[in-house]
């Protein structure tokens, strides 16, 4: 036992050494950089409060981004909830199915999915909300399942010895007691996507990202200082918002 | 004699890892009769009962509700007789976040179509059906309370109101004092034996000996999945339980008077 761990250990800092070595990390690099960091700081201020005004619509815009996504998902995630949970689904193979389609969607981050659909539908923000769709009905429909699975089997099997059919004991023993779960874990996906649908412009899928890609481009250091102090605001608002409501809901 | 409301034929049922729950049960019960299924737990009391609803599938043997084979009924004609059968369960099984009154309207739920019933349009006979099987077990006053609220006697009582709202001929109650103290044990019997009193079938696992003898008019006792007795409460002692039990009384085998 105790061998096997010195083993492992070694096994482990040889490889970062390796990968380290092959990469180039260096604390000398970073130290030699910090001077060009500073001096992008001093850049970058005083921030560009001009741009306010021009930000609105791109903020509001990448909000509504996070918002149709988060909806769409948790919508199309209803079904796949039912199907991905073990005491809903009566075949198997439509379990396996529907689980093994939410392993393989969750193992694809979002910004690839925003590259490919901008390949797909053009630059521009609906290949972002298409992302978000897919990604928030990944990650809802994956979290509930698994606390539906943990539900109380006692209502269902009261359900049915009563005579309901399969779709009225789902809305009679198991919505009720999986909604607050869902609702939460849709809100939760929400602030998940108010913070990628930022990022989402840096690879053309519109929004604030891609106002302050364009800021950086063109050197305008002081506008895009201005819209990261923005952007930052904004995602901290919506968190704090979001997190409350979360907190009354389970 | 009429023909009996519910009968077993030679029932048997074996889970998986060749384990047997019932080896071949007879039994035929009467309308309008109080029975309780006595016997050890694993004897296969709670399979007896879920296979009248067929909630079990039997593995053989043929399970018939009013001169209709149910093994042989459709999923559909299945779910039409469930509703005619309330049942009772030892944990309650009610939505706990959901109000009284919500889990007592599921009763109702077999009755409504699909639709509607996803859409939660219940009719006004469905909502007074439910509301008088409150006021029936004198709860209506915690109708809008959440369930979880309630102690585990007012929890029975909310289950058994949600069996009376299915309008049943019979009720299947599986343990359903298992989890309660003396005083509410006896409450909940007596309810049980109102419901009796007014033509509704009552059909009750229980393994306290003392109910079973003051409760019930008949009593049916089970080991190790095959019918051992099988008479009046009245000709049951001490004995007959330890011939059921294969052991001698303890004292937990009795629930103790109502205090």
């Amino acid at each position: 036992m105790k061998t096997r761990a010195i083993l492992a250990g070694v096994a482990a800092g040889g490889l970062y050494a390796w990968s380290a070595a092959a990469i180039g990390v260096s604390p000398r690099v970073l130290w030699e950089g910090l001077p060009n960091f500073f001096a992008l700081l001093g850049d970058m201020f005083p921030p560009n409060w001009a741009v306010l005004p021009v930000l609105v619509e791109p903020i509001v815009q990448t909000l509504q981004m996070a918002l149709v996504g988060t909806t769409q998902g948790a919508l199309l995630a209803v079904p796949l909830i039912l199907l991905a949970s073990r005491n809903v689904a009566r075949q198997a193979w439509l379990y396996y199915a529907a689980r093994g389609l939410l392993n393989l969607l969750r193992t694809i981050p979002e910004l690839l999915y925003a590259a490919i659909l901008v390949a797909v539908v053009g630059i521009g923000p609906f290949a972002g909300i298409l992302a978000l769709t897919v990604f928030s009905m990944a990650v809802i429909a994956k979290l509930t399942s698994e606390s539906l699975e943990a539900i109380d089997p006692g209502p269902l099997e009261a359900l049915e010895a009563a005579g309901a059919n399969r779709l009225k004991t789902v809305r009679y023993a198991v919505v009720p007691q999986v909604l607050p779960t869902y609702l939460s874990y849709t809100l939760f996906v929400f602030e998940i996507n108010v913070r990628v649908s930022f990022i989402l412009g840096l690879v053309g899928a519109g929004g604030i990202g891609q106002v302050l890609l364009t800021a950086l481009n063109l050197f305008r250091y002081q506008s895009a200082l201005a819209i990261i102090v923005v952007t930052l605001g904004a995602v901290v608002l919506i968190d704090t918002l979001s997190v409350r409501v979360r907190q009354r809901l389970v | 004699m009429s023909p009996p409301q519910i009968e077993l034929r030679g029932v048997q049922v074996r889970y998986p890892g060749d384990v047997w729950a019932l080896r071949g049960v007879d039994l035929a019960v009467g309308r309008g009769e109080f029975v309780a299924i006595v016997g050890l737990s694993g004897a296969g009391k709670s399979t007896l009962l879920r296979t009248v609803n067929r909630l079990v599938e039997p593995t053989a043997g043929t399970v018939w509700f009013e001169g209709e084979d149910l093994t042989a009924a459709s999923p559909a004609r299945l779910m039409e007789v469930r509703q005619q059968i309330g049942m009772i369960f030892q944990t309650f099984n009610l939505v706990k976040r959901s109000s009284v009154f919500r889990n007592v309207l599921a009763g109702r739920v077999g009755r409504v179509s699909t639709w509607r019933a996803l859409l939660g349009l219940f009719s006004r006979t469905d909502l007074e059906v439910a509301f008088d099987a409150l006021r029936k077990l004198e709860i209506h006053d915690k109708a809008f309370v959440r369930a979880d609220a309630l102690s585990g006697g007012q929890q029975q009582r909310v289950g058994i109101a949600r069996a009376l709202a299915q309008e049943p001929k019979v009720i299947l109650a599986d343990e359903p004092v298992a989890s309660l103290d003396p005083p509410t044990s006896h409450m909940v019997m007596r309810d049980l034996r109102r419901i009796n009193q007014e033509g509704i079938t009552v059909l009750i696992n229980l393994h306290f000996i003392d109910l079973a003898r003051e409760y019930a008019q008949r009593i049916v006792g089970l080991r190790q999945g095959q019918v051992v007795y099988d008479g009046p409460a009245e000709a049951v002692d001490d004995a007959t339980f330890e011939q059921i039990y294969g052991r001698a009384l303890r004292a937990d085998d009795f629930r103790g008077a109502a205090g």
